[in-house]
């Protein structure tokens, strides 16, 4: 079974109410669950939806084709009427959308009144449909009461009570009515976690130890704050809404400085303030860890939309020559351990490292088994206390064999933790004389680059061993990918290059993936920009060039069928 | 307890007879005076002439971007509020470049001290106009980057600091140094963000705003003068021209930024441990 259901409505009908509380049955019930979501920049009215696909086998992508659509208002049955599958259902309400539609695959369920009629109140109409969801598919209710409990603990039981009897209705009203439902859908193991992109991130930096968040909300980056946020008061953390972009980077470097692990992010235009500050991290040697979450550009762009043309951006943007590295996840697994080891990298080698997502990755939720806490690294490479002030002489900025000097915490002991954004000393007083320079450059960019070159990981490598065909990308593209070669390996010798860790470009000495590349027929770089950014870089860095592209760039992520579309008239 | 010596630096790189080395002498009287050692406080410090202030004397010191200082000096204090912070700048790095922040530094009220080295023009750049230079009509330069003359109208940084209830409000002249140090010491002693605007004349740039104009006209204010009556305060802090008030302006008591923050009530950041035992409970949210 693999299932795809989509509501659809205005903003503000509480679309996304609807999807989380099913993508939440779905995974406590042990399917597999992948969603995504489209919407509008906008607080109300426009068209958005949510889209949830689940199975019993991995899915780590969204389908063209529907089984339930949930349309809460006209425009939802419009656009997305020609997306139904063989058995699809649409389910409406025509009191709400003053319609009756009569083709059989229309199901009317009074939402309204019935939540009226049952829960005392037609705010309960999503609750409803929630029920007559699972209704349609077969479903017992225990699993969403219990989430209807725990969401209004704080309410009071006549809330509960109103909310359940609404879910209830809806439910026996679809088990009852829905005659064409063909669905079926029981509990098959135990829940699986389900997890967003942006919670992955924020979940990612407080295992690390990350002790400040500054940022200036931004879409698609905002989820990143919201969940640190969420968890400041139980971890201990400060976060921090800044004036602006340029605020919060300057604030995240003087937190680092002072002594704690910090963080900071935003998308493209709020980064694009940031860019002074990024420079600062760099001449100063100031760990700090920066989110960018990509979306359309340029300029204001499409807000709530995605795109991966900020990779050109984030790898050559700030004045000056100094070491940056750039992780990509693919998955919101990945974005917990990347965000780990970016936090590991930075405070060890006194640099600034990115984690590169987009808003396809930030709000979609995936399932995972499980999250390996025992495989979070912490090691605090900072000098403190006692070990700091048993040293005889201290210089922040000292000469040593690696390139990294001793990264004290000022006011920890008597020596003086001094440091500056003009070119200076070992002591971090500003200087003008060419030898020094030289010495610091050295230091700071070519020591260091051959030691956090060795810390990248190779790309993954997925599907036939010795490929006559390989699809390659970043980011999140890779569940996407992976899916694509799921099918196609049924004709073809394919396989999928993932890069996850895409700056500084992984050495081949792990694993040959250049060979990979040369011994194939057929390369195809796929990418959701205009240009093939990644491409470009393969090609800077390696000399290779792929055979084709395959670009997207309206704003929207790959599905399987469209990607599978492209590669098959590529490959054919 | 310090001592002068321990406070010498490097030599400074500023123009003989220049503002800042009075500031720079007072400042180290002031911080000895207090008994503060040099590893006790940061300074935070940008880009101009004010920017190179900490390398001329000792203390831990983050010297970062123009118009920056604020955030990083905020940053610090957030991760250790037992360090005391202090940012030094320039007219045209705070007021210009740096506006924004400085606002938002104030509506925060965190307790970081600013001083502010205003010499109304642009001295490392050269001599072009400032946030504080005097419009060109009003007896202000004509420079080289302002053909027509300065047109924009000068910032008032006191009545600005009153009228978003800065918790601190004052102003020094680098000419007259005893003076100066009581406010710096009253500043540093202040619970609050504080403000400390020094007039401090730049005798390459700026032929106008010399030593001489600026002791023709400064005053130090009536001692019933109460720099608690926000009314009064704003009315002082307009006044500028023929006579330029000095001394503390205005200071209030709000409560302090850092204070109101749950988590570092206690303990400050830096000094609160790290249990990654606990993420595994926290990953059970999510199923």
């Amino acid at each position: 079974m693999d299932y795809s259901i989509k509501i659809g409505g205005e903003a503000g009908q509480g679309i996304q109410t609807i999807g989380d509380t099913l993508a939440r049955v779905f995974s406590k019930a042990g399917y597999y669950v992948f969603t995504h979501q489209d919407y509008e920049s906008r607080i109300r009215g426009g068209h958005n939806f949510f889209q949830i696909r689940f199975s019993d086998k991995p899915v780590m992508a969204s389908r063209d084709k529907i089984d339930i659509l949930v349309a809460l208002d006209k425009e939802s049955i419009e656009q997305h009427e020609k997306e139904l599958s063989e058995y699809g259902q649409i389910i409406y309400d025509s009191v709400t959308l003053k319609q009756q539609r009569e083709k059989s695959y229309f199901l009317d369920i009074p939402f309204v009144n019935l939540a009226a009629e049952h829960g005392g109140n037609k705010i309960m109409a999503n609750t409803v449909a929630t029920g007559a969801v699972l209704g349609m598919l077969g479903m017992e209710l225990d699993i969403l009461l219990d989430i209807i409990k725990d969401t209004f603990k704080k309410k009071g039981e006549d809330i509960i009570k109103a909310n359940i009897n609404a879910a209830m209705a809806g439910h026996d009203y679809a088990v009852k009515e829905c005659i064409k439902c063909s669905f079926s859908a029981a509990p098959i193991s135990r829940p699986r976690m389900l997890i967003a992109g942006n919670d992955a991130i924020g979940l990612g930096a407080i295992a690390s130890g990350c002790k400040f968040y500054a940022a200036y909300p931004m879409t698609p980056s905002t989820g990143i704050m919201e969940y640190v946020a969420s968890k400041a008061k139980e971890y201990g953390i400060v976060i921090e809404q800044a004036e602006d972009e340029i605020a919060a980077i300057n604030m995240t470097l003087g937190a680092s400085f002072a002594g704690v692990r910090a963080m900071t992010g935003s998308s493209g235009g709020g980064f694009a303030l940031m860019v002074e500050g990024l420079s600062l991290a760099a001449m100063t040697e100031t760990p700090i860890v920066i989110a960018l979450a990509q979306r359309p550009g340029p300029a204001t762009g499409f807000p709530t939309r995605t795109e991966q043309a900020e990779l050109q951006f984030a790898l050559y943007t700030a004045h000056g020559e100094f070491p940056r590295v750039i992780f990509a996840p693919g998955t919101p697994e990945q974005a917990f351990y990347l965000t780990n080891k970016a936090f590991d990298i930075a405070e060890k080698y006194q640099i600034p490292v990115f984690i590169l997502t987009d808003q396809y990755l930030a709000d979609s939720q995936w399932t995972f088994d499980e999250f390996d806490s025992s495989k979070i690294k912490y090691t605090d490479y900072r000098l403190r206390g006692e070990a700091f002030e048993k040293l005889t002489e201290y210089k922040r900025h000292a000469f040593t064999d690696n390139g990294v000097s001793p990264l004290g915490v000022p006011g920890d002991a008597k020596h003086l933790v001094v440091t500056d954004s003009d070119e200076h000393d070992e002591e971090g007083h500003i200087v003008e004389d060419a030898e020094t320079r030289i010495k610091m450059v050295n230091k700071r960019l070519f020591k260091k680059l051959p030691l956090i070159r060795k810390e990248i990981e190779p790309p993954s490598i997925y599907g036939h061993s010795n490929p006559e065909i390989v699809i390659s990308g970043w980011g999140s593209t890779y569940g996407v990918m992976k899916e694509a070669v799921d099918e196609l390996s049924a004709n073809w010798d394919i396989a999928m290059l993932h890069f996850s860790e895409v700056y500084p470009l992984p050495s081949i000495n792990k694993f040959n993936y250049l060979k990979i590349l040369k011994d194939a027929k057929m390369t195809i770089c796929i990418e959701n920009n205009a240009t093939g950014q990644f491409a470009r870089l393969i090609r800077a860095e390696t000399g290779y060039t792929f055979n084709r592209l395959i670009n997207r760039f309206d704003g929207r992520p790959f599905t399987v069928e469209s990607l599978i579309g492209e590669i098959d008239a590529l490959i054919r | 307890m310090p001592s002068l010596d321990d406070y010498k630096g490097q030599n400074p790189a500023w123009c003989p007879g220049c503002g800042n080395f009075s500031i720079l002498k007072t400042f180290k009287d002031a911080v000895v005076e207090l008994g503060i050692e040099p590893h006790q406080f940061t300074i935070v410090s940008g880009i101009g002439q004010a920017g190179k202030f900490p390398h001329y004397l000792k203390c831990n010191t983050f010297n970062g971007l123009h118009g920056r200082t604020l955030p990083v000096a905020t940053g610090i204090r957030l991760s250790n509020h037992d360090m005391l912070v202090i940012a030094v700048a320039g007219d045209g790095d705070c007021y210009g470049e740096g506006g924004n922040h400085l606002m938002h530094t104030m509506r925060r009220n965190i307790n970081v001290k600013l001083f502010v080295h205003d010499n109304q023009i642009y001295g490392l750049t050269k001599g072009q106009a400032s946030p504080t230079s005097m419009a060109t009509d009003k007896g202000g330069p004509v420079t080289k980057n302002q053909p027509f003359g300065v047109l924009s109208a000068e910032l008032n940084p006191m009545a600005l600091a009153v009228a978003l209830d800065c918790s601190f409000v004052a102003r020094g002249f680098a000419g007259d140094a005893e003076h100066l140090k009581g406010l710096i010491k009253d500043a540093i002693n202040h619970k609050g963000f504080t403000l400390v605007d020094i007039l401090q004349p730049c005798v390459t740039f700026n032929k106008i705003n010399t030593y001489e104009w600026y002791r023709q006209r400064v005053y130090h204010m009536e001692p019933e003068y109460n720099p608690e009556d926000r009314i009064e305060a704003f009315k002082k802090a307009l006044e500028w021209g023929d006579r330029i008030p000095i001394g503390i302006i205005y200071k209030n008591n709000r409560p302090i930024f850092e204070e109101r923050i749950p988590v570092i009530k206690d303990i400050p950041l830096v000094r609160q441990p790290f249990d990654i035992a606990r993420i595994g409970n926290t990953l059970k949210e999510f199923y």
